[in-house]
């Protein structure tokens, strides 16, 4: 705002509150704050006056009712005597669930795609320009559909699966790819004590974690050996060995045992079903994400400047440890920030898994609950809500982040 | 020893020899392109090995490809089980494709004509150095183009245009006073005009107008999705920048609207948003009123894409040099003017790019529509097409055709980008 | 920009909504047009032609219904909703009434606050299976992969048969008809499920329909029929006793090729009364004397409609079954003309 020299104050006149620059920012914010109340205290009467006039009124009772329907994907207990909230948990868990996995498959292709597209291998880098301009300039709801009907038509019915003279077999006798979803095999632990389903995954989980300690502690003793000698000493079978034997220890002392998938009746039972319409959204979501990432990786690795790479190259350092020492770091600085965004994309494209019938949270609450209670507004906002409260969280990290790696010049 | 020991002198230089084969020509860019190293011999073969197989798929595929039967039966029946698509499809359903399946059938050429003009109205916008009086025919084109594809009487849009009229004369007899009096007596006095003209077009309730009306419900196909992207790009754009302004306001009671108002929006999806439009609006209008289901989809894709380019143009408000703000400031020009004269022209500049960038994610999102009962190019396709019992079981050819159809849209537009960042690099640098 | 500020100024000036007050049927007339929410597509019972010209057994009553009103069949506005927005569309006075074959329930007509004014449809939920399957009854289908129409009563009735019969199911919701009977005849699920009346008609579109059979059990009752909000009841009358008007036409023997004749006047009072020759059923529903004449002469009886569009003779092909007249051993009964 410019703001000018104060004109010699001579009291206090109606008409400065247009004209006097120190008044007016007041009159404008105090008029754009009453057209708000008018405009809210508008759109609020007339929801008042409608909702009369239809009898209706706004209340989230529903959300304590028996929801009355089933869910395929259930991530935790869940049945058509469970309540909407418990719906609406399931519906979420599988919104994340999706959104977790493409996000990961997203870096992966994008990544890989970003780093090729510079290769100086002439049809590999048309390629991956291919890739990264078809998927970035068709729309993401018509790759959700192509995908998701490439597995239901290209795929055999398990059927086909029956029978003397099946036309399909199951690869390893482990793995069945079915036009319902993949079918893998799936742990379980027969150790009588260890019965508990969440508590052996937690179990799991706290090794692998007390692993990565450990892998991390060998480095740095290298680290700390190589300076005070000179030689890195060789640790890569002591890594390896601090990943895996206390996971295997632990598998056998669990009694880990794999159930395989078998045909039986209808369907394949045992195993790990992956549905279909997850693999469909999940691919399409990490493919067409991935092509945009890949152009943010391209643009941050060429962000850094190539005298960097040539001082490092003066340096002697060889052309890998240039990458990881160098060039990567700095151009992480550009690349993420706007990864992050794309996570956020992808967690709000997951949305669109109301096309392929995967019952995420727009799927059961936003949709089956919504019609089977009709209370519209209610569903819409908590929709809104819970994506809101995503969205936030993913830019409150961003933010941490950005302020953590921020130049500090001058 | 002499000089004329010496046997051989030579007095000119001898003719450049050719580089060797394995060095010049096809080999050598093939040497140093394709095979340069092991990865790299081995990454070329596995990708000529994937484009082999994508071909023996796809171009039999096209080659085959029957164009003229009138159902699916009919053209299995044709290729024998021979691989091949069934293009008929596309060729007998051409029109639904693209008009959606209740635009009249004889006035099909309406909404053609308004996309060609299109092209015209928007060249003097995205090339420069064209004749700047074009811009007057960009003005008209709205109106044009809504009398094409709506019909109805000419009166309207006319109307609706001399609003405008009446609007900017007052702005411009009044702005010399003052900024704000200028915007606000011109905004007051294209209503009065509207109004007006309103009352005129129903007291004269013209029965047989020279282009025969189309209610919204009607559009569909592939122009429902041009008709989206373009009236809220256009629309999104000046809102964006007031949203940008706002944002970066002094004025903290503005600048936590705009804050809020941003945030919400990009936090939420699009799909909520429609579900807004399409099962909550109602309740939030005066009773007894309602209004087009497209018309309440335009209002909500345009606050969820001015709240994107707002971003983006504060990206570009940052990107100034704070100089530019002072040096406004110390000209002596107040708020509306150094804005309009000295920082939008140049923050507007950096911002292009990625104004066109949301425009194309939202020209690709405009498909969501399908999914609250519309019957745009892909909700034509999983409705009315694929419901029919004649082509119950074509996928390839139509989610093909729309892929195709959208690629080639906005590759060109981002391709229009490219040039446009390229044109536009002239500093900041 | 200016585009859409003027087609909002241009709404708001020249385009009146619908009210969703207390008198529908002056703003019915006001309009000149009658708004119908009908489906997205179910054939038989409400699609648009390849002109684009909606017809079906739903849209007959609309179009009734406007004949009776506004005396022109095609006064119609036809507003395709889908399971989620119907409601909300009736609710907010997008339309004046709904024939989007809606089944009639306790809480659809208490807690979401509408009228039902008649059953058009007795329908039920039913399962198609391919025969290969070798599948008799619903009760074997013991682990079975079913694809739903999401947005209906259907999720509702399946969990609660497959429960009460204590057998497991994997649901696999769909959004709309067509794409249900893509992964159905992709073999992606096993049986699909939802009104035995829609399964009829999809299954007539199939290449090979024997291939295909309908399930004998019906897991629900599905009164299918015309609705509005509650509160106007003057408006639900008229909607109530057109659909009564013409299945007392059939039971009375009023067709469309007869009724000029009969509307000379007859021996029988209660035709004489329907059709405004005998006292003054239409002035106390507050329309003109010949409002039924009008309505049965939009489409026929109700015994014509069904046999245009979803009868025997159309590729739907529906017995009428509960459907047939109280005479005839069936549901579809009127309260008496008088």
């Amino acid at each position: 705002m410019a703001t000018l020299t104060d004109p010699p104050s001579s009291g206090f006149r109606l008409s400065k509150l247009i004209y006097d620059t120190r008044y007016r920012s007041y009159t404008f914010q105090f008029i754009a704050l009453m057209a708000l109340v008018a405009l809210i205290g508008y759109l609020g009467s007339n929801l008042m006056q409608n909702l009369r006039a239809a009898g209706l009124n706004i209340s989230y009772e529903f959300l304590g009712e028996p929801s009355g329907y089933d869910i395929n994907q259930r991530p935790i207990e869940y049945d058509s005597q469970s309540s909407h909230m418990r719906a609406s948990i399931v519906g979420i868990l599988n919104t994340l669930i999706v959104a977790f996995l493409a996000c990961v498959t997203a870096t992966v292709f994008g990544v890989l795609a970003g780093v090729l597209r510079l290769s100086h291998n002439w049809i590999v880098s048309k390629l991956m320009a291919v890739y990264v301009e078809a998927f970035r300039n068709v729309p993401v709801l018509i790759w959700i559909l192509i995908i998701f009907s490439i597995m239901t038509v290209s795929l055999p019915g398990p059927r086909s699966f029956r029978g003397e003279e099946a036309t399909s077999s199951m690869l390893f006798d482990a793995f069945a790819f079915t036009n319902r979803g993949v079918y893998t095999p799936k742990p379980e632990f027969t150790n009588p004590i260890f019965t508990s389903g969440a508590l052996n995954w937690l179990l799991v989980l706290a090794v692998l974690v007390a692993s990565w300690y450990g892998a991390r502690a060998i480095g740095r003793w290298a680290t700390r050996v190589q300076e005070a000698t000179g030689v890195r000493p060789t640790t890569w079978y002591l890594t390896l060995g601090v990943w895996f034997v206390p996971l295997i220890a632990l598998m056998m002392i669990m009694g880990l045992t794999w159930v395989y998938p078998e045909l039986k009746g209808f369907n394949f039972r045992g195993g790990i079903q992956i549905r279909g319409s997850l693999i469909a959204l999940w691919f399409a979501l990490a493919i067409y994400t991935g092509a945009f990432i890949a152009e943010n990786v391209r643009a941050g690795i060429q962000a850094v400047s190539k005298g960097q790479t040539e001082a490092a190259a003066s340096l002697g350092l060889r052309p890998g440890r240039i990458m990881n020492l160098v060039i990567l770091p700095q151009a992480l600085r550009v690349i993420i920030p706007p990864l992050i965004s794309q996570y956020l994309n992808i967690t709000k494209n997951s949305s669109l898994a109301i096309a392929v019938g995967y019952m995420d949270v727009t799927g059961t609450l936003g949709g089956i609950t919504l019609n089977q209670t009709g209370r519209a507004i209610e569903t819409v906002l908590l929709l809104m809500l819970f994506y809101l409260v995503i969205s936030l969280s993913i830019s409150a990290v961003m933010n941490v982040y950005n302020n953590s790696i921020k130049l500090r010049e001058r | 020893m002499s000089d004329t020991e010496l046997a051989f002198v030579r007095h000119d230089q001898i003719p450049e020899a050719p580089p060797p084969p394995s060095e010049r020509g096809a080999i050598k860019w093939v040497r140093e392109n394709l095979f340069s190293n092991v990865t790299n011999s081995v990454l070329t073969i596995l990708s000529i090995i994937s484009i082999y197989y994508l071909a023996t798929f796809v171009v039999p595929w096209i080659m085959n490809g029957v164009w003229n039967t009138s159902s699916l039966a009919e053209c299995r029946d044709i290729l024998q089980g021979a691989k091949g698509g069934c293009f008929s499809v596309l060729s007998e359903r051409w029109n639904q494709l693209l008009y959606g399946f209740k635009y009249p059938n004889d006035q099909y050429w309406r909404p053609t004509l308004a996309f060609l003009l299109l092209f015209a109205a928007a060249a003097p916008v995205m090339f420069f150095d064209l004749p700047r009086k074009l811009l007057i025919f960009t003005g008209l084109y709205p109106f044009i183009a809504y009398w094409l594809i709506w019909g109805g009487t000419i009166l309207s849009p006319i109307f609706a245009l001399l609003g405008f009229v009446a609007g900017y004369l007052v702005y411009a007899r009044y702005v010399k006073n003052s900024f704000f009096i200028g915007l606000f007596g011109g905004i007051f006095a294209a209503f009065v005009a509207w109004y007006i003209g309103g009352k005129i077009v129903e007291l004269l309730n013209i029965q047989n107008p020279t282009l025969e009306a189309v209610p919204s419900r009607d559009m569909g196909g592939f122009m429902l999705n041009m008709i989206l992207g373009t009236v809220c790009v256009s629309l999104s754009v000046p809102l964006g920048i007031l949203l940008a302004l706002g944002r970066q306001s002094d004025m903290p009671v503005i600048r936590w609207i705009c804050v809020i108002f941003i945030e919400f929006i990009r936090g939420v999806p699009l799909i909520t948003l429609l579900f807004v439009a399409n099962v909550v609006l109602a309740f939030f209008l005066p009773p007894g009123t309602t209004f087009d289901l497209i018309l309440r989809v335009i209002i909500m894709i345009t606050m969820f894409s001015a709240a994107y380019i707002a971003e983006v143009i504060r990206g570009g408000l940052a990107a100034l040099p704070k100089g530019q703000y002072e040096a406004g400031d110390s000209l002596g020009l107040d708020y509306a003017q150094s804005m309009r004269l000295i920082i939008l022209p140049q923050a507007l500049k950096i911002s292009i790019p990625g104004i066109v960038n949301v425009a194309v994610g939202l020209f690709k999102d405009t498909t969501l529509v399908s999914v609250i009962s519309m019957f745009d190019l892909v909700g034509m396709i999983r409705g009315p097409i694929l419901g029919a019992a004649k082509w119950n079981g074509v996928y390839w050819e139509l989610l093909g055709f729309a892929a195709i159809l959208f690629f080639v849209v906005c590759f060109g537009i981002s391709q229009y980008s490219q040039w446009l960042e390229r044109r536009l690099a002239t500093d900041h640098r | 920009m200016k585009k859409s500020l003027f087609i909002g100024a241009l709404t708001a000036a020249v385009v009146t909504g619908g009210v969703a007050g207390a008198a529908t049927l002056d703003d019915v007339k006001a309009r000149g047009k009658l708004n119908c929410g009908v489906t997205t597509g179910v054939p038989g019972f409400a699609a648009p032609d390849a002109n684009g010209k909606w017809e079906g057994f739903d849209v007959a009553v609309c179009r009734a219904v406007a004949a009776a009103v506004l005396g022109d069949s095609e006064a119609v506005e036809f507003v395709p909703t889908t399971g989620k927005t119907r409601f909300t569309a009736l609710a907010s006075g997008e339309i004046d009434m709904l024939a989007r074959n809606t089944t009639w329930t306790f809480s659809r007509d208490t807690d979401l606050k509408f009228e039902f004014t008649g059953v058009n449809y007795y329908d039920g939920q039913g399962f198609i299976a391919p025969k290969a399957l070798g599948v008799t009854s619903a009760k074997d289908l013991d682990g079975a992969t079913v694809c739903i129409q999401t947005g209906t009563t259907t999720e509702l009735n399946l969990a609660d048969f497959f429960r009460s019969n204590n057998i497991s199911y994997e649901p696999v919701p769909i959004e709309t008809n067509s794409e249900a009977q893509q992964q159905y005849l992709a073999e992606a699920c096993d049986t699909y499920t939802t009104d035995a009346s829609a399964l009829a008609a999809t299954r007539a579109t199939f290449e090979n329909p024997g291939d295909h059979v309908i399930l004998p059990e019906i897991i629900s009752k599905e009164p299918l029929g015309p609705l509005v909000r509650h509160g106007d009841n003057e408006w639900g009358d008229i909607v109530r006793w057109t659909l009564n008007a013409l299945i007392s036409a059939e039971e009375l023997g009023i067709t469309s090729a007869n009724i000029g004749e009969l509307s000379g006047g007859t021996n029988n009072p209660e035709i004489n009364r329907i059709l405004g020759t005998e006292g003054n059923l239409g002035e106390m529903i507050g329309l003109d004397a010949e409002w039924a004449k009008r309505a049965i002469m939009a489409g026929g009886n109700y015994g014509e409609v069904f046999e245009k569009n979803i009868g025997e003779n159309t590729p739907v092909g529906l017995a009428r079954g509960l459907n047939a007249q109280w005479t005839d051993g069936g549901l579809i009964y009127s309260p008496p003309f008088r």
